[in-house]
Parts: structure tokens; C-alpha cells; sequence
């Protein structure tokens, strides 16, 4: 049986529909991740979980039991929110300390529970600093060995990693994934980063005004977005207008005036239909005009720009109709971290397999 | 001068003075007690999310910072008993003194709650939310939040504006002279009709409100020195 499941929620303000009938189930000792861009009811999802609102509709179901009449505070559930709410008037320890004495354990098993979780976090030797001589990071972890200390079913974590600098960020996200398997305690996480997402999740939900457009493992959603807003959203992705010219073993995809392209079926789709084609940008190989490609689908075109970033290098390529088509090239050799300059004439490729053609 | 005999009761008009200010300093600890008590009570409630609790406790604050206090002083003293018969008959049998000192405290109590009240609201709502509802999710009942979590801090951050609050009170007890509570103003004021050594009498006077505002300024420096959180409050201990 799945540990939470989340049945048609719904939660209305006045007449905005903030949560709009939403389902899913997260299994005991998954990491399942709300991913979506600011606003799109990822907060208020996760307050009606904790028990700090109720939905207008729907159910929330913990271990087979209905949450509805169960108040926060009795819930199985612990919350770690993005400002951290750590208590200022205690030191590390008695803030880690705090839900096993509100629980009623005993001084020594106090202790123990709590030089455990300190070691867990890799706070040892910072136990009697108050909140405030704590930098970022060290908050953070004093709210997860807080969050994790008496063992809750399930941890909420609402956007935990938003206020750290881009390399603690990445630092605590190894160290969250660590502690998640190594607890194996519940996540409930919540982020607009679809990096964090990707990187953290057994599972994620993206989520847009409301509603989850698609709930799959991170490989699935990278490699097999369901529409537009999932493609858009989720990495970086290639986009072109097109209509079915031909179904079969493979699509026939009309690219507007620039001509047929190969790609992969998909059922339910007849010749007519209207969308557009995604492309990852490292699905796309580049290569002097001058040469040939072995691929199926080529277009050549104009350099316009591209970005170092260091083991890779994006390329932003004008094609013939006007669009631009953005390619990957890995940086590997040393010495040759630039192939092509702006205004080289190139040439874009890809292969039968690659990309989709989703509804527009 | 102050070593002169007063013309009643055999004692001199130094001692007048310590008498007066006994009274003072009983009417101020024992009101600032129950305002303490009271307006703790009262602003903890009006931040609690219920309707009806929170409209009680406006209700309270707005009577008493309302009506001037001199005229709170002379309802609880003349008109009050007039409600409440058994209180009527026990004035009425009393030592005056002790019906004076009932009403002062009472009236400065219940006036200073409702500020005190008004510094405890503030308090508790400018600590951010996050707090009260860490507070729950960790499991606490809303009386624990209360007890563990909010009001600690916000006591902390409101020892500056309740430390005026006490020497407020402190000065407005001299408004208990008008319902003839011979407290120290009362005994100032007598001394230089006796005498009319003005000058000296209310001279004397005020050195020593001045000296008890300090006092209770120390103690209450002390106290936040003792409470403070390192690194919380930018001037609290370094
Ligand atoms: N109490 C409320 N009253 C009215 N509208 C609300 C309330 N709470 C949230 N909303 C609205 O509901 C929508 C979803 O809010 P929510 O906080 O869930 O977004 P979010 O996905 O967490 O965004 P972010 O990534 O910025 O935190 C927003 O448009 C917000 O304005
Ligand atoms: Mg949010």
C-alpha cells in the first residue's frame, strides 16, 4: 500500500483555483518531488499535506487513514521549510532536542537521538551555537536533523535549498540524497528547479496553474516530456511548428518551409495533425557544412552566437526559415574548446530516433 | 527641615516622605503584577486565530487605553461600589487607606494591561510565521507553540518598550493622591502646604521617582543582558 495518497485535491481562493483535482501516491521511503514554475500551487499543496489547510476537495490518505480530522500538530508529518524556522532562543542542540522532549522522551535517550542526528548532519562541535552565528548551510542542516530526528512517516520539505549559493546548494543536495537513503524517512520535496528535481527524485510531479502535467521518473520526463509545457520546462529543448505529412514506422513531420523530417512514431497521431517537434540540444550534432552526415534529418545553417560553459559549448545556429536550433558540443578535447565561429556556415543533424512530436 | 516635627502624629517629615513612597512602591509592584499577568494574557489571545477571543481582547485594550486615567481612577474609587453591594459595605467598614489602594491598583493594573497587551500582540506577530507553524508540524499543541516557541522570543523583543511601560507606571500611581491615597506626591504636597517649603518637598519628590525609574530601568537591563540571545538582538550581550 502506498504511504500518502493524494486523491482529486482540489483548493480554491475565492474564485482561483490554486489546486486543481490533483492525484498521486508516494511509496514508503520514496523521494518524491513537486516540481513547477513560481505559483503554480506546489506551497498550498504541501500546507494541505502538513495539515496547516484543508482542501475544498478531495482526500488526503496517510497509512490507509483519511487525514481530514487529524490537526497538523497530530499528524505523522514534519515540515522543513525554506527559512529554515529554526527556534532562535535555542542552541543547536536544544532545537534538534526540542520534538523528542515535546515527545516526552527521556534525558538520555534525548541525548543519544541527538548526537546521532548532529553526526548525520555534520554539525559536530557547532552544538552549542545559537541559530544566528550559523552561516546558511549550517541552518539548513540543524532544520533537516530537526525534521529527521524523531523519525516522522513522511518529511515535507518545501523549496530547502532555495536561500544557499549555487555550490552549497549542490553539496547539500548529495548530502540530503545520503541522508534520505540512509534514514529512509519519506520525502516529500518541493522545488522550482527542475536541475535539484532531476538530480534528488525517485519521482517527480511537474505541476503548472494547478494541475500535474506529467509524473514520471527523471529520465522518463527528460527523455519522454508529454507536451509542450514539460519539454519547455524540464532542460532545455529545441522547438519547431509541424504538421504530420506521413504516419508509419516512423513520422513524417512537415517543418514549415524548411522541409521533412524523420521522427519518432507515436499512437493515436494521423496525417494532418498539427504540433511541434522537440529537440534536445545534445541530440543535435553539429559539423562543418562542407561535411557530410550519415542522419536522416539535416539542415544547414548560420552560426549566430554560442555560449562557453565550460565542458560544453551551445551553439545557437539561424536555420534557413528563421528559427534558431540551439546544438551541444562537448568540450573533451583539450586545447580545441572552440570549433566554430559566428558566421560559419554549419551543419545541424539528428537521428530518426531522436525528439518528439507533441501536441501544440 | 526634614528633620522637623510634623504637626500629626509625632514623626517627622522625612519619614512622611518613606511612608509615601512605601505606598507608591506597593500600588506600582502590585499593579504592574497584575498587568503583567493580565496583559500577557489578553495580547497572547488576540493573536490566537478565533473570532471571537481576538474581538474580546480588542475590546479590552481599546476601553482602557481610552478613557483618560484620572477618570478610571475616580470610577473604580466612587463608582464601582456603587455596582457591587458587598464591595459597597466593605469600603464603607474599611480602613480608607485600604479601599484607596484597592482602587489604584486595580485601576493602574487594568490600565497598564492594555498596553502591556498591546506590546505582547506586536511582539508575537512581527516573530515570522514560520514559527508558529515549525511549532505545529513538530508536533506541538497551540498553548505549547505559545509556551515554547513564540512567547519566549517575543518577551525578549519586547523588554525595551515594557520597561517604559513599568516607569509609566510607576509615575501614573501619583494620580492615586486624587482619591486621597497618601502616597509620595500626596506626602510632597502636604509637607510644603505644612510648611511651605515647596521647593524642597517636591525637590525631594522627584529625586526619589527618579531614583526608582532607575532602579527599575537597571533591573530591566539586567534582565535583558541575562535573556539575550547571542547574536539575536544587536544590542543584546556582544
Ligand atoms: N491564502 C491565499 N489566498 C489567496 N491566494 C493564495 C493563497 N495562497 C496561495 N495563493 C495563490 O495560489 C497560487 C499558488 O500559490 P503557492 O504558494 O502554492 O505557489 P508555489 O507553487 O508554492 O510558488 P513558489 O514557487 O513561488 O513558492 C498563487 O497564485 C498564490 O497567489
Ligand atoms: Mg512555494
Amino acid at each position: 500500500m502506498a504511504l500518502l495518497e493524494i486523491k482529486n485535491v482540489s483548493r480554491r481562493f475565492g474564485d482561483f483555483t490554486a489546486v486543481d483535482d490533483v492525484s498521486f501516491t508516494v511509496e514508503s521511503g520514496e523521494f518524491f518531488t513537486l516540481l513547477g514554475p513560481s505559483g503554480c500551487g506546489k506551497t498550498t499543496l504541501l500546507r494541505m499535506i502538513a495539515g496547516f489547510d484543508l482542501p475544498d476537495s478531495g482526500a488526503i490518505v496517510l497509512d490507509g487513514v483519511d487525514l481530514r480530522d487529524t490537526p497538523a500538530e497530530q499528524r505523522p508529518i514534519h515540515t522543513v521549510f525554506q527559512s529554515y524556522a529554526l527556534f532562535p532562543h535555542m542552541t543547536v542542540a536544544q532545537n534538534i532536542a526540542f520534538p523528542l522532549r515535546m515527545a516526552g522522551k527521556a534525558d538520555d535517550e534525548v541525548r543519544t537521538r541527538v548526537r546521532e542526528a548532529v553526526a548525520q548532519v555534520k554539525l559536530d562541535k557547532l552544538e552549542q551555537r545559537y541559530p544566528h552565528e550559523l552561516s546558511g548551510g549550517q541552518k539548513q542542516r540543524v532544520a533537516l536533523a530537526r525534521g529527521l530526528v524523531n523519525r516522522p512517516r513522511l518529511l515535507l520539505l518545501d523549496e530547502p535549498l532555495g536561500a544557499l549559493d549555487a555550490k552549497l546548494r549542490e553539496q547539500m543536495q548529495i548530502e540530503l540524497i545520503r541522508l534520505q537513503r540512509g534514514v529512509g524517512v519519506t520525502f516529500v520535496f518541493v522545488t522550482h528547479s527542475q536541475a535539484e528535481a532531476l538530480a534528488l527524485s525517485h519521482r517527480i510531479a511537474v505541476m503548472n496553474h494547478g494541475v500535474i502535467e506529467q509524473m514520471d521518473e527523471p529520465d522518463k520526463l527528460y527523455g519522454f516530456p508529454k507536451n509542450r509545457f514539460v519539454a519547455d520546462f524540464i532542460g532545455n529543448v529545441n522547438m519547431h511548428e509541424a504538421t504530420v505529412a506521413a504516419t508509419g514506422g516512423t513520422l513524417t513531420l512537415e517543418l514549415g518551409t524548411l522541409g521533412r523530417i524523420a521522427a519518432p512514431s507515436r499512437e493515436g497521431v494521423k496525417a494532418g495533425t498539427g504540433g511541434v517537434f522537440v529537440i534536445r540540444p545534445e541530440q543535435v550534432s553539429i559539423r562543418a557544412a562542407a561535411e557530410a552526415s550519415p542522419d536522416p534529418n539535416q539542415f544547414e545553417g548560420v552560426v549566430n552566437d554560442f555560449l562557453y560553459i565550460g565542458d560544453v559549448t551551445t551553439y545557437i545556429v539561424d536555420l534557413p526559415d528563421g528559427k534558431r536550433f540551439e546544438a551541444l558540443l562537448p568540450n573533451s578535447a583539450p586545447g580545441r574548446a572552440k570549433f566554430f565561429e559566428v558566421g560559419d556556415h554549419v551543419r545541424l543533424s539528428w537521428k530518426a530516433e531522436a525528439g518528439a512530436f507533441l501536441d501544440a | 527641615m526634614f528633620l522637623q516635627d510634623a504637626p500629626e502624629g509625632g514623626v517627622q517629615y522625612w519619614e512622611l516622605l518613606v511612608s509615601g513612597l512605601g505606598w507608591t512602591l506597593a500600588v506600582s509592584a502590585c499593579a504592574w503584577v497584575i498587568a503583567l499577568l493580565l496583559g500577557s494574557a489578553i495580547g497572547t489571545l488576540r493573536t490566537t486565530h478565533r473570532a471571537w477571543v481576538t474581538r474580546v481582547g480588542n475590546a479590552w485594550v481599546e476601553l482602557f487605553r481610552n478613557i483618560p486615567l484620572l477618570v478610571q481612577m475616580f470610577l473604580w474609587y466612587f463608582v464601582a461600589p456603587e455596582f457591587v453591594p458587598a464591595l459597597k459595605s466593605w469600603v464603607i467598614a474599611a480602613d480608607p487607606a485600604h479601599a484607596q489602594f484597592l482602587s489604584a491598583v486595580l485601576c493602574l493594573g487594568l490600565f497598564t494591561s492594555a498596553r502591556i497587551a498591546e506590546q505582547v500582540r506586536a511582539g508575537i506577530q512581527s516573530l515570522p510565521q514560520g514559527q508558529r507553524l515549525a511549532g505545529m508540524a513538530l508536533g506541538l499543541r497551540e498553548p505549547q507553540v505559545y509556551r515554547y516557541v513564540l512567547l519566549p522570543m517575543a518577551f525578549r523583543i519586547i523588554i525595551p518598550p515594557l520597561t517604559s511601560e513599568t516607569m509609566n507606571l510607576i509615575k501614573n500611581s501619583s494620580i492615586a493622591l486624587t482619591i486621597g491615597l497618601a502616597e509620595l506626591t500626596f506626602r510632597a504636597r502636604e509637607i510644603g502646604e505644612y510648611t511651605f517649603h515647596f521647593f524642597e518637598a517636591f525637590s525631594a519628590a522627584t529625586l526619589i521617582y527618579v531614583a526608582i525609574a532607575m532602579a527599575a530601568n537597571r533591573v530591566m537591563a539586567l534582565v535583558e543582558r541575562r535573556t539575550a540571545v547571542p547574536g539575536y538582538i544587536a544590542h543584546g550581550a556582544k
